[in-house]
């Protein structure tokens, strides 16, 4: 059925709203990457199969949902059981049948799968306890776990496509961009360009035609906020975009997804399929006269291409290589006519600005950077996964209260955010509130939101190189600063963490870097130095300690540490049986020896130890 | 408009680049990239000047002259000191990648630079990535060639390395070429280039070889050219024409008498 007038929509909602809410109980098995990657999808018919069989009273097979992320990935695979949030963790097939017969026939909670607390050790039934959760505020991620991603009208009975409907049947063009200006936000994509003024930009532009692109590329190492996004809640991107497509009078959009998110590619399908079959895409939508159609554009993995310029050549067609933006991209885009570019998570962000209003989202988070932004953790933290936090919250409560801080009790040495182009912040900064402007004062910046926690077995000068090594394979090659200048930088890094580097390599490292900043054609080679820059500015004597002592503090360079077995060893031979290289010789019960010159320094012993017998030096 | 070039004010005309605006006061400013025949792309980054304006309260910034147009009251500066440092960063750069190349060499020198400070590349070449040839190829509607990979392996191919399908043979590609590495050869009535072999076609007079069928095939399809054009060889054409003008002069001087 075609929906094809705003009172047809508020009727739909209504019978979608009683399906929605209609199972007294639910059972969410959540369905996102993480959780699949550890058998979800077999937990999911485990329930529908056993609940099936039950014959419950209260638990259908209509209750059991499979939903996109929830966000606690390192805990997967999640199982939420509403009205309670009865959280379990770590579910297993096997698990299924006594979640059945306890939990949900006889209300009974499973000790074993409940959320136990890292530092209090305390267990937390209801995941809104949990301050992993009870920390967030969920403005873009607000369906993501909560609704089935393949079902338009789960979220319509959330209120889904509410936002769009007001727009059509109360407000102007202009009196859109203007409560978008208003709430100021700012582009999520990393450089937080008001959204707001692009908007009203594009739409002061003469052309023909406008287009309006969703970038999702989302490359960097580590953040994975947009594919959550996209594979989870799909429509909320939509109806973003064709706010959007209003605001600027745009006939014509284009999701561009890379190729590596193919859940996120087949979600998104799926909801421009459903959306325009609905009558929510395509000609005159809601019978408002508005004509608006999405195609999905397939990126092949190239890093560059989140950049926009390359971003516009590669849906064109064309290699994506970047180009001079001195005339800006929403004034001369794609096929060279005015375009909006904006992040999946900035459009996602829209409708509930529409609905909720203007004053409502400014006055969360800072003056300067409203809103809430999502942030991507790994690395060396305990609870992995997607967060949702207002602008202004320390580093500290994402990275502590939040997200459990560091796991072994190992310490924390640093965080990098804005992914590869991003920089390294140490301990000292972690109390700055997070917002675009501190980031990137700090020498650091917002980014697509990533944040790769280190701990102090880490070496900030091979973390440096390794991102030296991505951006100088990921630069597209066109200009010679980028190209060249970057390959040149990874090659001092490298004879920096080899131990052959000298001082002089460092001053020069620190001329060509900015000559990279300055002279490089787009963002990425602007940018492409700040691994290294950033490194330096916090641990400058960590690479010192590499050219001057030849010694890698954080244990990590292989031709500059080496293993031994201290007194605490008990002779269990464990780690002579994973030596690859046969190094280690001992016999039970007494102290092992390593040969250090057969000794490949690959951390093995060191990993099988329960003891804290290998020292690294 | 009017803008402001090293200190003296010039006029250019709107949608100019800067680059030819300022060459054209007799500055001096190197570039690889940059050529006549096809449109500019920023890709060697030489042309850098530095650029403000005086409501900017200070605020400079570098951009490459060759894709930034002129704008009224804009203040350029085309040799500062950071302009010289970041154009000699990348000449040493580049003489690592083609420490062999005249071309780079010369223009190094000029900016004090026998020798790299970097590493040299071992698998660099002559070729300095400046795009003319695949622009050219482009300008010409075939793109039989394009840059494939990425970072410092990016080189000038054909598709998948093997014989181009769209390519015509015209050499417009080695022509234009400042360095000289794209290799061609003409030999028993064919031409060679990336790696295909064309059919040379003679010229009906004299036996002269003139161009590859391909290359006249499509002239006649693009330019609506007769086939029969390319039957002949341009200096055979002209003796022709000549002739025929004789013929012309002979009746000018009955006119006259």
């Amino acid at each position: 059925m075609r929906i094809d007038s705003i009172d047809k929509l508020s009727r739909w909602r209504e019978e979608c709203r009683r399906t929605f809410t209609a199972p007294q109980r639910k059972v969410f098995v959540c369905l996102g990457e993480a959780c699949l990657a550890n058998g979800a999808e077999e937990v999911f018919h485990e329930f529908q199969k056993l609940v099936a069989e039950r014959k419950l009273s209260d638990v259908t097979v209509e209750s059991v949902t499979k939903t996109g992320c929830h966000g606690f990935c390192s805990l997967g695979p999640l199982v939420i059981i509403e009205p309670d949030g009865t959280f379990y963790t770590k579910v297993g097939k096997a698990d299924v049948a006594k979640i059945v017969d306890k939990t949900l026939a006889a209300r009974e909670v499973i000790d074993r799968l409940v959320y136990v607390d890292a530092g209090t050790k305390e267990k937390k039934v209801d995941y809104h306890t949990i301050p992993f959760y009870a920390r967030q505020q969920r403005i873009s991620l607000r369906n993501c776990g909560a609704i089935d991603p393949h079902k338009l009208v789960d979220y319509i009975a959330v209120g889904g496509y509410g936002a769009l409907a007001k727009v059509l049947a109360t407000m102007t063009p202009q009196q859109v961009i203007d409560e978008i200006t208003n709430s100021r936000l700012r582009g999520r994509g990393g450089a937080g360009f008001p959204t707001g003024r692009k908007w009203a930009t594009c739409a002061q532009i003469e052309a023909d035609i406008r287009y309006v692109i969703c970038n999702g590329d989302e490359g960097d190492p580590g953040a994975f906020s947009d594919r959550t996004t996209m594979g989870s809640d799909p429509h909320s991107v939509l109806e973003g975009m064709i706010i959007c497509a209003y605001a600027v009078g745009s006939p014509q959009g284009y999701i561009y997804v890379r190729e590596e998110y193919p859940l996120a590619v087949v979600t998104l399908q799926k909801a421009v399929d459903q959306a325009r079959e609905r009558g929510l895409l395509g000609q005159n939508i809601l019978g408002s006269g508005l004509s608006f159609d999405i195609k999905i554009s397939r990126g092949g993995g190239a890093f560059v291409c989140g950049e926009s310029s390359a971003l516009m050549k590669s849906v064109a067609g064309d290699v994506g290589e970047p180009r001079a933006k001195y005339i800006r991209s929403v004034i001369k885009g794609l096929h060279d006519k005015p375009t909006v570019l904006n992040n999946v998570e900035t459009f996602a962000t829209i409708p509930v600005i529409i609905e909720r209003g203007a004053d409502w989202f400014a006055a969360i988070g800072t003056k300067k950077s409203t809103g809430t932004k999502v942030f991507s953790l790994a690395g060396k933290i305990t609870n992995t996964g997607l967060v949702e936090v207002p602008m202004g919250i320390t580093l500290r409560e994402i990275i502590f209260d939040i997200g459990g801080g560091i796991p072994d009790g190992r310490k924390f040495k640093a965080v990098q955010t804005g992914g590869p182009s991003g920089g390294c912040l140490p301990e000292n900064k972690i109390d700055l509130p997070v917002d675009f402007d501190t980031l990137t004062e700090a020498g650091s910046m917002m980014g697509s939101g990533g944040m790769v926690i280190m701990d102090d077995r880490t070496c900030m000068v091979e973390v440096a190189r390794y991102f030296l090594s991505f951006l100088a394979s990921e630069s597209c090659g066109k200009c010679v600063p980028c190209r060249e200048g970057l390959y040149q930088l990874l090659q001092y890094c490298i004879k920096i963490c080899d131990g052959v580097g000298t001082e002089a390599d460092l001053a020069q490292m620190e001329q060509m870097a900015k000559v990279i900043q300055i002279g490089s054609l787009c963002g990425l080679g602007q940018s492409g130095p700040n691994p290294f820059l950033s490194t330096l500015m916090y641990f400058r004597d960590e690479y010192l300690a590499h050219i001057r002592d030849k010694k890698c503090p954080g244990g990590v360079c292989r031709k500059l540490i080496t293993y031994t077995i201290n007194d605490e060893c008990t002779g269990c031979m464990a780690c002579i049986s994973v030596c690859p290289v046969i190094a280690i010789t001992g016999e039970k019960k007494k102290k092992h020896i390593i040969d250090q010159a057969l000794c490949s320094r690959c951390g093995s012993c060191y990993a099988v130890c329960k003891f804290d017998a290998i020292d690294i030096k | 408009m009017h803008l402001t070039i090293n200190g003296k004010v010039i006029k250019a005309a709107e949608g100019e680049m800067l680059l030819p605006a300022i060459r054209r006061q007799g500055i001096e400013i190197p570039a690889l990239c940059d050529h006549a025949a096809v449109e500019p792309c920023g890709a060697c980054r030489l042309c850098m000047v530095e650029i403000t304006r005086q409501d900017w309260n200070g605020w400079r910034r570098h951009v490459t002259s060759c894709l930034y147009p002129v704008e009224e009251g804009l203040i350029v500066s085309t040799h500062t000191p950071q302009v010289l440092e970041i154009r000699r960063t990348i000449l040493d750069l580049y003489l690592a990648r083609c420490p062999n190349s005249d071309v780079i060499q010369k223009m190094a020198e000029e900016y004090g630079l026998t020798k790299t400070s970097y590493e040299i590349i071992p698998e660099g070449d002559n070729c300095i990535m400046c795009y003319a040839c695949t622009r050219i190829c482009e300008m010409l509607g075939k793109s039989a060639i394009s840059a494939v990979q990425r970072g410092h392996k990016k080189v000038i191919s054909a598709p998948f390395g093997k014989e181009p399908p769209d390519c015509i043979g015209c050499l417009s590609c080695a022509f234009i070429c400042p360095t000289d590495v794209i290799e061609w050869r003409d030999q028993n009535g064919t031409r060679t280039i990336w790696s295909r072999t064309f059919e040379l076609i003679s010229c009906t007079a004299c036996g002269k070889q003139i161009l590859t069928r391909d290359f006249a095939d499509y002239l006649a399809a693009k330019r609506a050219v007769p086939r029969e054009y390319f039957e002949t060889c341009d200096d055979c054409k002209r003796v022709e024409l000549s002739r025929k003008m004789g013929g012309l002069v002979d009746l000018a001087k009955e006119v006259a008498l």
